[in-house]
């Protein structure tokens, strides 16, 4: 496949395992954070690790927004669907996210909501103009890299002048995130585990750029190396961090200069600004309240706007307190460490954030890696 | 006298309630269209069913149903379809399959020309496949109670002496076979889909697999321990079924894997993995290593195994695991998939 398999290449990947191999010093650990699920995943889906030194770890973000959204949210959700009037456009993979006992949007479905499964938001705007008595809801949901399609989408709805179009806004910002991780206990003050650099977004900084990394590896003294999802990116991705932890530098770098400037995207950044807002906080599954982390529609958009449109009221709901997802994405944990990993919590029945969508470190561990747990536990 | 007074309007006319009635209307549309498409000398006595005589040897049988939408699909529609997923079912035993049966519901409405179209492609298929479908029933539903048109199958064959091909058959050692591509049917209906359409050249690789297995069975004879045919969730499913049922794992080489360039390109911008993908028209052999290159040889002269791989070897394996090595040169798992990836696609 064109464009894909010259960044997956066998070969310069064996090249590049060796000199990571090489210029890694085998008396200290790297560990590294990779903040996307789309990162996660290609880690998973191409067996990166088995071509790391056993030294070099990669500890699994929070950067799946399926995996992070709230069972509150997703009750939210399940509330608006099942009310006649309402069909709910939803991308496929927010289907089996859990809510509240159990409760999902596939259930609710199955119950006789009207929820239906769509690829891009045209898809809705078309659902709309076909069911002008009816009112359509767009489940808007991801980081900075989907919400310039909404804004696009609010747009075009304004344009056509439909009057039974809104959105439920779920979107949420990779910097505040970030940052949230780095300064929680376990890694500030208890200093439990240590990230020694960032693997950057690779979608997300097509959008925002590199430069609101730049706070992080100066506040925090820590490397950041934006990289693309191909696995030749990340293991490129990979050696930048490592020269940089050898020769003590903390900087973003951009080894995905083939579609990530320092500035971004400007248009999508503007079209952003003028749609939507800042939230005070915003509640992510496994790190709790957030601040300044959400987005929601402007006052001046609220006839777009669901949550206003339908009064609909802000739920919340404990996650199991067994489950470590918490932990897990701030790197304190493996998956394997959590009581309920692939006991109850498997991606048929999730029971935690990481185990919802494939991006998750859990189910992107169970899914492509578990046999590793059995090769280690037999070495042992 | 003329049995009805006026002639099916195949070109203009639908299906109604009074087709499933068991009235005339009923019997004109069973006489004038599908045993007009299948026709054979079962049906051609009118029997509510058919007598046929049983051959020395075990025989095998199967039932399947057919939900697809798109009804028309590049590469087919659910008539062949219905055909080639039930001949398949018959021929993973080894088995030669003989005779059909399929029983239509119909939603109200339905365009007498798509019936038509689809009858005839089904006994199209059977002619093709050497099987005939020698009993059948119509119903009609309430429009909104089909989508359009459901079809159910049955089939029976028989089995060549001394072949026993069953799931838990699987030893270690033994060489994991393709037919061919992977995961043609399922990105040929996804580039149909509604919410979804997209332009691709990928046609369904629906097809009736019997003679390609005819062929094997004598190159492989009692060395080919089983077969599959991965429908439904793709290689992976069909591995991971075949690993549990002989406590055993498997190895795959991800570069020995055939995939065409569409369907990996389809699948990669929807973020589909092509192993969970689903075939029609493609099988897994799990044989003895000492007629892999046999069966492999005669799989590729036959033309719906030309693209036939070796892919990999059963291995002892208490958690039964199918591992691959990535063509990156990594190593994973192939795990089953995770809720639906798409729902009927067959």
């Amino acid at each position: 496949m064109k464009y894909a398999d010259e960044f997956r290449d066998k070969e310069i990947a064996l090249g590049l395992a060796r000199t990571i191999r090489a210029e890694t010093d085998p008396a200290r650990p790297y560990r590294f954070m990779e903040f996307c699920g789309g990162h996660t995943h290609a880690i998973s889906r191409y067996g990166l690790e088995d071509m790391l030194p056993k030294n070099v770890r990669m500890i699994h973000g929070p950067g799946c927004p399926v995996c992070v959204l709230p069972a509150g949210r997703i009750d939210m959700a399940i509330r608006l669907a099942e009310r006649a009037e309402i069909i709910l456009c939803v991308y496929g993979d927010l289907m089996r996210v859990p809510g509240s006992q159990g409760a999902s949007l596939l259930k609710a479905k199955a119950r006789g909501a009207d929820v239906r499964m769509v690829y891009s938001t045209i898809d809705a705007i078309r659902i709309a103009e076909e069911n002008p008595e009816r009112e359509i809801v767009f489940f808007a949901i991801g980081f900075e890299t989907t919400t310039p399609p909404t804004a696009v989408m609010i747009r075009l709805a304004e344009k056509k002048q439909l009057s039974n179009f809104s959105v439920f806004c779920n979107h949420v910002l990779t910097p505040p995130a970030m940052q949230n991780i780095l300064e929680s206990p376990d890694i500030r003050n208890i200093g439990r585990v240590e990230i020694d650099g960032f693997v950057g977004p690779a979608h997300v900084s097509t959008i925002i750029g590199t430069a609101p990394y730049e706070f992080f590896a100066e506040e925090f003294g820590k490397p950041v190396v934006i990289s693309g999802f191909e696995p030749l990116d990340m293991m490129q991705a990979i050696l930048m961090l490592v020269r940089q932890v050898n020769e003590g530098r903390h900087e973003v770098e951009n080894q995905y200069s083939r579609a990530v400037t320092r500035d971004g995207n400007l248009r999508a950044k503007e079209e952003v600004s003028d749609i939507f807002e800042l939230r005070d906080q915003f509640e992510w599954r496994g790190l709790g309240q957030v601040p300044y982390s959400g987005l929601k529609l402007k006052r001046t958009y609220a006839t777009y706007d669901a949550e206003v449109r339908f009064g609909m009221n802000e739920l919340r709901v404990d996650d199991n307190p067994a489950c470590e997802c918490g932990a897990i994405l701030r790197g304190v944990k493996k998956p394997v460490d959590c009581k309920l990993f692939g006991t109850v919590c498997t991606p048929e029945t999730p029971m935690g954030s990481c185990m919802v969508s494939s991006e998750g470190a859990c189910a992107a561990h169970w899914t492509y890696g578990r046999f590793r747990d059995h090769q280690q536990r037999r070495a042992s | 006298m003329k049995a009805y007074q006026r002639k099916l309007d195949i070109k203009n006319g639908c299906v109604d309630l009074s087709h499933g009635s068991g009235g005339r209307a009923m019997a004109q549309l069973i006489s004038g269209l599908f045993h007009e498409a299948f026709g054979n000398e079962w049906l051609a006595r009118g029997n509510d069913q058919s007598a046929f005589d049983v051959g020395a040897g075990r025989m095998v049988m199967t039932t399947d149903g057919y939900v697809v939408s798109p009804l028309f699909f590049p590469g087919g529609n659910i008539g062949s379809l219905a055909v080639h997923g039930t001949v398949n079912d018959i021929a993973m035993a080894g088995a030669r399959p003989l005779y059909l049966s399929a029983s239509f519901i119909i939603e109200e409405g339905f365009r007498f020309a798509d019936l038509k179209t689809i009858a005839e492609s089904m006994g199209e298929a059977a002619r093709a496949a050497g099987v005939h479908i020698i009993t059948g029933d119509t119903k009609v539903v309430e429009r909104g109670k089909a989508d359009g048109l459901f079809i159910s199958t049955a089939a029976v064959g028989v089995v060549p002496d001394g072949l026993d091909l069953s799931a838990e058959n699987a030893r270690v050692g033994d060489r994991v076979l393709i037919s061919g591509t992977l995961g043609d049917h399922g990105v040929a209906i996804m580039s149909k889909r509604q919410n979804l359409a997209f332009e691709t050249e990928i046609v369904s690789d629906s097809a009736a697999l019997n003679g390609l297995v005819a062929g094997m069975v004598e190159a492989g004879g009692a060395g080919i321990r089983l077969m599959r045919d991965p429908t439904r969730g793709g290689l992976a499913a069909t591995l991971n079924e075949i690993a549990q049922q002989s406590s055993l794992g498997f190895h795959l080489q991800e570069e020995e894997i055939p995939v065409k360039p569409g369907v990996a390109a389809a699948c990669e911008l929807l973020g589909l993995d092509p192993l969970h993908v689903a075939n029609e028209g493609k099988l897994v052999a799990i044989v003895a290593p000492e007629v892999a290159g046999a069966v492999l040889a005669a799989m590729r002269a036959h033309p719906l195994g030309r693209d036939a791989a070796d892919i990999g070897e059963a291995v002892a394996d208490d958690h039964h695991f199918v591992q691959m090595a990535t063509s990156f040169g990594g190593g994973r798992i192939v795990d089953w998939l995770s809720g639906e990836q798409l729902p009927r696609i067959c």
